[in-house]
């Protein structure tokens, strides 16, 4: 394998594993600000309950999506100089931005939500909570307008190979960045929502009845219920907007090979690109036009359009984009019936979490996870889509890849996966061990013991 | 833009300013707390409670300082942050490992299973070492001027080591100030075992950096400048005999004078720098690559400027909120 595809493979492993966690963090902020809240407006106890152990959640994740995201920051610089070089008028800014508005205020506010909570008084915790949340939604929104003008660049001019800003403001309101926006921040509610009521039904399972975890199960599920329907809606805005300006990156999603009208829907097939076809398809007929131009004669474009004369491919891969398209629409209708179906169940029989019957909790513990996997699907169907560009029409990824040798990407990237999946485990063996710990009613384990008396008299002696 | 003349020539110089004073705070801030990583295995089992306590609500923030570094480093100067990370690649992905394990090791430690405290303490001080270390080559690998050669090998390995020892007395200095009992009196005999590093560290890069580089050598030795500069040395070695009677008399029955140690670190640490910036100045690559080659286009610069006045007063004034919620000696880290 070539530093190419050495470092495509290091960055995709570095940002695959850094986002899983700022998924989480982006709404577990704003929830853990909910459940503070509330205990502020009812007294309930279970509130302090749900925030104290979410918080430790949160904790675990923003240390894991501190140290992931500083390796990124500097794999920039290692592994793309080219980024920095074509297009660092624009993406300079952005990512200063980011640093200045949202990294320090959630390092700093972190420290004094997480242990302050005894020593400033209740309304500076309250702020400091709302901070840290806020702060990394703005590290969202910075991060999301300079991925979206990687996708849809505007507002600038090409002199000499290097790119100038002329128009800030089309630069951060650049065509695809509302849509992205939302679509990253309704997954990460989702991701949050399906996390916190599966840790709920695992607790449960094993015996836990604290009305804690009830409220937790309820808020998750309920949380899943309402912004399930939203996002399928931003999704398919989302796809609009990229039909309009990345028509191939949607034929590689649709897995369709000649522009033309009617259109089927691929549900399944195995897209072949020796042939140009999609073998095994399984599709409903006119499907793709009426999602994409809402009648069944809408013409829809093809990938065979983007084939230079000499044979070259301007398309995307087209079975990653094909597959990871598939695995993310088919997490969210699994999603969707899951938290629609539990909430109905839990309104019909008026017994909240008892009405529920146990395969649906049992199904909510793997789901725990599924916010994660249609997070990755859809990252992976939107970056492979937009190869070979890795700023589109503007920079391709083998222009911007570093100069270094093979073996000592290689080596780097070994040694970055065996952290991450030690990590990873790491990461999930702990959420079902405070899991557990928290249904046994044992003390969560948070308080380190100092002990300074005992050590003041062995300094007297 | 033309407020102070050509933006070409100041923005520039603004941004080196703005880069090099991230890199001071960052080498101050997560210096102290990398320190306390370095000294871990020094420390009985709930001496290291305490260790960690005292730097828990902060290292997160010590950090960004070198996010926002790396950063004003890519988007001021691109060329320079290419060739500088990509001479740099290995000792960069060593750094990067070592600063993971220490991150997580802080969570991981009080929340995995009590039996696997220990081995997330070690990960915390194998990638406090890491992180130390490559800092500490890099520095050297940059004054010999990220050429590969035995000699310049071997000098940067032992920057690397006075660096991590430096890092060390910065660590020892902090606990001095915020415990007490016998972790104190223990950080005490720490501070008085790493202070040589700091003198041997100072001291092998004073040396060095002239004779490597003769443009170096006639901004250090020639006259005036060599009087102007004189101060540097002078107080430095000043600070270190003050630094040293202080530790000897430490610690004093009402704890008086416990911040002395680490405020009279953070001055020499910054006397330092400021000594390796006039080595350096104008070049951010040295000897190849000015900061006027380098810099950015001065319309980005200047819409970067313009966020950091605003922002870096209010950075300042919450990091200062912070470090006043939990100064005093440091007590146990609860969420409660």
């Amino acid at each position: 394998m070539d530093t190419l595809i050495l470092s495509r493979i290091q960055f995709g492993a570095n940002i695959s594993f850094h986002i899983l966690f700022p998924t989480i963090t982006i709404a577990l902020g704003w929830v853990l600000l909910f459940f503070k809240l509330r205990f502020a407006g009812t007294g309930d106890q279970k509130w302090v309950e749900a925030y104290r152990f979410w918080v430790k959640v949160f904790a675990l994740s923003f240390a894991m999506g501190v140290v992931s995201g500083i390796t990124m920051s500097f794999q920039f610089g290692t592994n793309w100089p080219g980024f920095m070089e074509s297009v660092g008028n624009i993406a300079g800014p952005l990512l200063a931005y980011e640093v200045m508005t949202a990294f320090f205020l959630e390092a700093v506010f972190l420290g004094i939500m997480l242990f302050g909570m005894s020593k400033v008084p209740s309304w500076l915790h309250t702020l400091s909570t709302f901070l840290v949340a806020f702060g990394t939604t703005m590290s969202a929104f910075w991060i999301l307008v300079l991925n979206s003008w990687m996708h849809t660049p505007a507002g600038f001019e090409m002199r000499d190979g290097v790119a100038f800003a002329t128009d800030w403001w089309a630069i951060i309101f650049n065509p695809s960045m509302p849509y992205r926006l939302v679509h990253m921040l309704l997954a990460s509610g989702l991701t949050v929502a399906f996390l916190l009521a599966g840790l709920s039904a695992f607790r449960w399972l094993i015996g836990d009845r604290s009305e804690g975890v009830r409220a937790t199960l309820k808020t998750g599920m309920t949380i899943g219920a309402v912004l399930i329907p939203l996002q399928i809606l931003a999704g398919d805005f989302h796809g609009l907007n990229t039909l309009e300006h990345q028509p191939q990156k949607v034929a590689a999603m649709e897995g369709n090979w000649e522009t033309g009208p009617n259109v089927p829907l691929v549900l399944f097939g195995i897209p072949n690109e020796e042939t140009r076809s999609t073998d095994y398809e399984i599709a409903i007929p006119n499907g793709a036009s009426l999602i994409l131009k809402h009648s069944p004669d809408g013409v829809v474009p093809g990938l065979n359009d983007f084939v230079a004369e000499d044979g070259t491919v301007q398309h995307p891969p087209v079975a990653p984009v094909f597959y990871s398209f598939r695995i993310m629409v088919a997490t969210g209708v699994a999603m969707l019936l899951l938290s629609w179906v539990s909430i109905f169940f839990m309104a019909r029989k008026k017994r909240g979490v008892e009405s529920l019957p146990k395969p649906f909790l049992w199904a909510m513990v793997p789901m725990a996870f599924s916010g994660w996997v249609a997070t990755l699907a859809g990252w992976y169907t939107t970056e492979i889509g937009r190869q070979p560009w890795l700023v589109q029409g503007v920079l391709t990824t083998e222009a911007a890849v570093a100069d270094v040798p093979a073996p000592m990407v290689a080596s780097t990237l070994i040694v970055y996966l065996a952290i991450y999946a030690a990590l990873l485990a790491a990461y999930i063996g702990v959420l079902f061990y405070l899991a557990r710990n928290a249904a046994k009613g044992e003390p969560l384990g948070t308080r380190i013991p100092a002990a300074p008396e005992a050590q003041v008299t062995v300094a007297a002696e | 833009m033309y407020l102070f003349g050509d933006p070409t020539t100041w923005l520039p110089l603004a941004f080196a300013t703005l880069l090099g004073l991230s890199i001071l705070i960052y080498v101050v801030l997560d210096g102290f707390d990398l320190g306390v990583g370095v000294l871990f295995p020094f420390a009985e089992h709930d001496e290291k409670d305490r260790m960690v306590a005292s730097i828990g609500p902060f290292w997160d923030a010590n950090e960004t300082w070198l996010v926002l570094a790396i950063g004003i480093l890519l988007v001021a100067f691109p060329s320079a942050h290419g060739t500088i990370l990509t001479a740099l690649y290995l000792p960069v992905a060593v750094m990067l490992v070592g600063l993971i394990l220490r991150g997580v090791s802080f969570e991981f430690r009080v929340k995995a299973p009590i039996r696997h405290k220990g081995a997330w303490d070690a990960a915390f001080y194998v990638g406090s070492m890491m992180t130390s270390l490559s800092q500490g080559y890099m520095l050297g690998m940059y004054i010999m001027g990220l050429e590969v050669t035995a000699f310049t090998l071997a000098f940067s390995a032992v920057t690397a080591v006075f660096l991590t020892v430096a890092y060390s007395f910065i660590g020892a200095t902090w606990l001095i100030l915020k415990t007490e009992g016998a972790l104190q009196h223990k950080a005490v005999q720490w501070s008085k075992g790493g202070i040589w590093g700091v003198v041997l560290g100072l001291g092998a890069i004073s040396v060095a950096s002239p004779f490597v580089s003769p443009r170096i050598f006639d901004k250090w030795f020639s006259m005036p400048e060599f009087f102007l500069l004189l101060p540097l040395p002078l107080m430095s070695g000043a600070l270190i005999v003050l630094l040293w009677l202080a530790l000897r008399r430490l610690p004093t029955k009402d704890d008086s004078f416990a911040w002395f140690p680490f405020a009279a670190t953070i001055v020499l640490f910054v006397l330092g720098f400021f000594g390796m910036a006039y080595s350096f100045y104008p070049f951010i690559v040295p000897d190849q690559l000015t900061i006027y080659e380098a810099a950015s286009a001065p319309e980005s610069l200047f819409i970067i400027l313009i966020g950091t006045l605003f922002v870096l007063p209010m950075i300042l004034g919450y990091t200062a909120l912070s470090y006043t919620v939990f100064r005093g000696k440091a007590t146990a880290l609860s969420y409660d």
